[in-house]
């Protein structure tokens, strides 16, 4: 099968080459069957590479050692949910989950243009190809995912454990369609920038995906934070990670495109920032893809060595020159039909709020790149750290918030004094009494900044709720509907609008709860035995007993030993218990004893969560296996060669004893309040963004009907 | 104001405005920058991001505190660390380590809760291979 599963990648390869070279042979020509036939090239491009990834997905479900890979990543203990996800957790798996969903994308979108769009398309074919043939490269070239083994072992090293987490299923595809997803505006971009059709049609057609990439981006970043949170072991959900910044940056830019392109289709301006944005977005997407697997800066996430980091920077730099080269060569086509009328204006608000993004983007990318900026400026590698990028973003996602509630009530062109009082009166009045409210009742006084983000989301709220409230009983009066009737009409018949007002709402909401979960969080390290009991804020923690557990965790991760606690909580009235563990996955390492290789291992926290809407109470545990240790060496010797059945009454021996007399366990317990509406916030941006992408045939009714009419009338004016 | 100079007015803000920006990048970053120094070329007196490799069997607990070695990624100088705080999951003999501290009486004491762990290199291919 693995020759099959080359073969399918080779043959991607040249079908790739040749539906690039048909379709920019079919443009210039002005031959369309050519052309037809690059577009049909790439269907057949996602048929290769869908049966390949079929291919990789079955040897691993079947655990065959025989692929390089899946004796690399997989082993027959490993849960069959993980080893599906093992695909994505190797370089080479990785790559061809990025060609398979590139290659459904391009046929996904050149499907739907295929009878509009005639002559920015081909081009558009020729660099969804180009793309694709490059991760095909790679993969032929130098990693291909199936290498075989001449001898294959008889067991596979197994998935990372910090891996096997169900969040990780998802988070990587979703990262990756983000990726992905915006190489589809950018092939179109580049199609109508080489035609100079600079108007707003590629926008129109490509929008969508750009949203839906923009969505799976945001909503994989989000899922990489849960699982940072639920998973790490240390209780935060973002550590400017130099690989959680690289997906951060190209969604920043991809924001700022999803705005800035309303103006050029409203107003026909920005189409030059519009043109840079997008080319940035897909240029820091690949350097996304790049630093999970190069390895260059130091970060949780370095999986492993790259070999193909100097043919991805090649591929960058290529792609930086060939845009700016052709947006350069087009800017007099790309000269805008409008200039800015008044500085209080929608379009002048999205141009701050771009401003704003790009900004935030730099700082971010300066910060991440900083040890090589530095080394290159000093000689020494220096970098900066966590508190010097709350220092620098926190100002300008104050601002970013502030304009995400003035920006949608503003008009486009110009907006006089007294509409803007009658649009802001009501949201700035919402954020005073939160001021107060907050001064009044809570210590949200000691964190400036978060005082002032709370104010902020108040008032962002107040404006998307003063908006559906005025929309609704609008056509209330006009219809006679009930509310819950006349709001859901509203939202279906202007989504774009309303659907954006839900993706505000929502990352105000999650902005509230990073401003509150970062500054007013309660943590706490302890050393217990059992009986022992400590407090952290408010809470009242007790170590009642100590657990253990073998073969078979509670999260099914398929950790051979678990050593875990049980904790009782109290606070006022209320009282809960919480369970952590932690699981130690067995090492193969064959200079570790035969007992001690299952405590040697790899090791990770299962963490316990009380989850709330007000706070998370966080609990893990670190068993202290030092006392153990002597008992561990002493079996070592013993029963170095005794049979599998008879080592696992040993260990259970050892897991007993234990529980019986217990050494201190080291705990880190946090508080930190209202989290959980930094995930609630995630559901309601990707509510939004579904609202205001999902396609609604009145409006496809309305448009073909203007387009009918005007047609129409000219032809009535002429005769 | 006629248009054409309002317009250049608004380029010279904006610019400035950029300009301002950039300046506190440059200033802040090398001013919170910390070095990343490996065991060889560290000095009392001054604070340092150590990064090397954990020397194996070198880890003992000392109440809440962690004691264990770090020698040079590429050499066999070694300096003995004490930490205090949370152990990242895949903390082990022979991992790769970064940590922040200060070296005093010999000793490179850590700040609280500094210590990042690379990523377990079992699972990549060049362990493997070499």
């Amino acid at each position: 099968m693995a020759g099959v599963g080359s073969a399918c990648l080779l043959v991607g390869l040249l079908t790739a080459i040749y539906a690039g070279g048909a379709s920019l042979y079919g443009a210039r020509t002005g031959r369309r069957e050519w052309a037809t036939s690059g577009r049909r090239a790439i269907y057949c491009l996602a048929g290769l590479t869908v049966s390949a990834f079929a291919i990789l997905e079955a040897a691993f479900l079947r655990s065959d050692f025989s692929f390089a890979l899946v004796a690399e990543g997989s082993s027959t203990d490993t849960p069959s949910f993980y080893k599906v996800t093992a695909v994505w957790a190797t370089q080479d798996g990785s790559l061809l989950l990025w060609s398979t969903l590139l290659a459904l994308f391009s046929s996904a979108v050149l499907f739907l243009t295929r009878r509009s769009l005639r002559d920015i398309a081909p081009y558009a074919t020729a660099v969804l190809a180009g793309v694709a043939a490059f991760f095909l490269l790679l993969m032929v070239a130098w990693e291909n995912p199936f290498d075989t083994l001449a001898a294959p072992p008889a067991e596979g090293a197994g998935l990372n454990p910090l891996l096997r987490h169900p969040a990780m299923m998802i988070h990587p595809p979703m990262l990756y369609t983000g990726y992905v997803g915006f190489s589809v505006p950018f092939a179109f971009a580049v199609g109508a920038l080489v035609t100079r059709q600079t108007g707003a049609d590629w926008i129109r057609a490509t929008r969508r995906f750009a949203l839906v990439a923009w969505t799976f981006l945001g909503a994989g970043i989000l899922l990489g934070a849960l699982w940072s949170y639920t998973e790490l072991g240390w209780g935060g959900y973002w550590a400017w990670d130099p690989v959680e910044n690289a997906s951060l940056m190209p969604w920043l830019v991809g924001t700022a495109f999803l705005h800035s392109i309303m103006v050029q289709e409203k107003r026909g301006m920005l189409k030059v920032w519009n043109a840079s944005l997008i080319c940035g977005t897909f240029v820091l997407a690949l350097l996304g893809t790049f630093l999970v697997r190069s390895g260059i800066l130091n970060s949780i996430h370095a999986f492993g060595a790259s070999t193909i980091g100097v043919q991805f920077l090649v591929f960058i730099g290529l792609v930086v020159a060939l845009s700016v080269a052709l947006i350069l060569a087009r800017l007099p086509d790309l000269r805008s039909e409008a200039r800015l009328d008044s500085l209080i204006s929608r379009e002048a608000f999205f141009l701050l709020n771009n401003l704003v993004l790009v900004g935030l983007c730099l700082v971010i990318m300066w910060g991440t790149f900083f040890p090589l900026i530095s080394e290159a400026i000093t000689g020494n590698e220096q970098s900066v750290g966590p508190p010097w990028f709350d220092r620098l973003t926190t100002p300008l996602a104050l601002v970013l918030v502030a304009l995400a509630g003035i920006g949608p009530v503003l008009a486009w062109r110009r907006v006089t004094w007294s509409s803007l009082r009658r649009v802001l009166v009501a949201p700035l009045a919402v954020a005073g009494a939160a001021l107060v409210l907050l001064l009044a009742f809570t210590d949200a006084a000691d964190s400036t900044s978060s005082l002032l983000m709370f104010c902020f989301v108040a008032f962002v709220l107040g404006v998307v709720g003063q908006e559906l409230w005025r929309g609704t009983s609008a056509r209330r009066v006009m219809t006679g509907e009930a509310w819950p009737r006349a709001l859901a009409r509203l939202t279906g018949r202007n989504r774009r609008r309303y659907g954006g007002y839900l993706v505000h709402a929502g990352i105000a909401v999650l902005l509230l709860g990073v401003a509150a979960s970062s500054a007013f969080l309660d943590q706490r390290d302890v050393r217990l035995s059992p009986g022992q009991s400590f407090d952290v804020g408010g809470y009242h923690v007790t170590y009642r007993e100590p657990k253990a557990q073998l073969g078979g965790d509670d999260a099914g991760t398929g950790a051979p030993v678990s050593l875990g606690a049980v904790l009782d909580v109290r606070k006022g009235g209320k009282h809960f218990t919480l369970r952590p563990w932690r699981n130690y996955y067995a090492s193969r390492d064959p200079s570790l004893g035969a007992i001690s290789r299952f405590f040697e291992g790899e090791a990770n926290s299962e963490v316990d969560v009380r989850w709330g809407l007000r706070r998370d109470f966080w609990l893990a545990v670190r068993p202290d296996l030092g006392p153990l240790q002597r008992q561990i060496r002493e079996a070592d010797t013993k029963f170095a060669s005794s049979s599998g059945d008879v080592q696992a009454l040993v260990i259970a021996a050892l897991a007993e004893r234990y529980r019986n007399d217990p050494p201190p366990a080291a705990f880190r317990a946090i508080v930190s309040p209202m989290v959980a509406w930094i995930w609630i916030g995630g559901a309601i941006v990707v509510l939004g963004a579904l609202v205001a992408g999902w396609p609604s045939p009145e409006a496809r009714l309305r448009r073909v009907r203007s387009l009918y009419s005007a047609r129409l009338g000219r032809e009535l004016s002429r005769a | 104001m006629d248009p054409a100079r309002k317009r250049k007015i608004r380029l010279a803000v904006a610019l400035g405005a950029a300009v301002c920006l950039a300046a506190a990048l440059v200033y802040t970053s090398f001013s919170a920058a910390t070095e990343a120094s490996k065991p060889s070329q560290i000095a009392p007196g001054r604070s340092y991001e150590l990064t090397g490799k954990v020397v194996p069997g070198s880890i003992r607990h000392e109440g809440d505190d962690l004691r264990f070695r770090v020698r040079d990624r590429d050499g066999t100088a070694s300096v003995p660390v004490a930490y205090t705080g949370v152990v990242p999951d895949p903390f082990r003999d022979g991992r790769e380590v970064i940590v922040s501290g200060e070296l005093k009486h010999g000793t490179f004491v850590a700040e609280r809760d500094s210590l990042v762990t690379k990523c377990p290199s079992k699972f990549t291919k060049d362990e493997e291979r070499s």
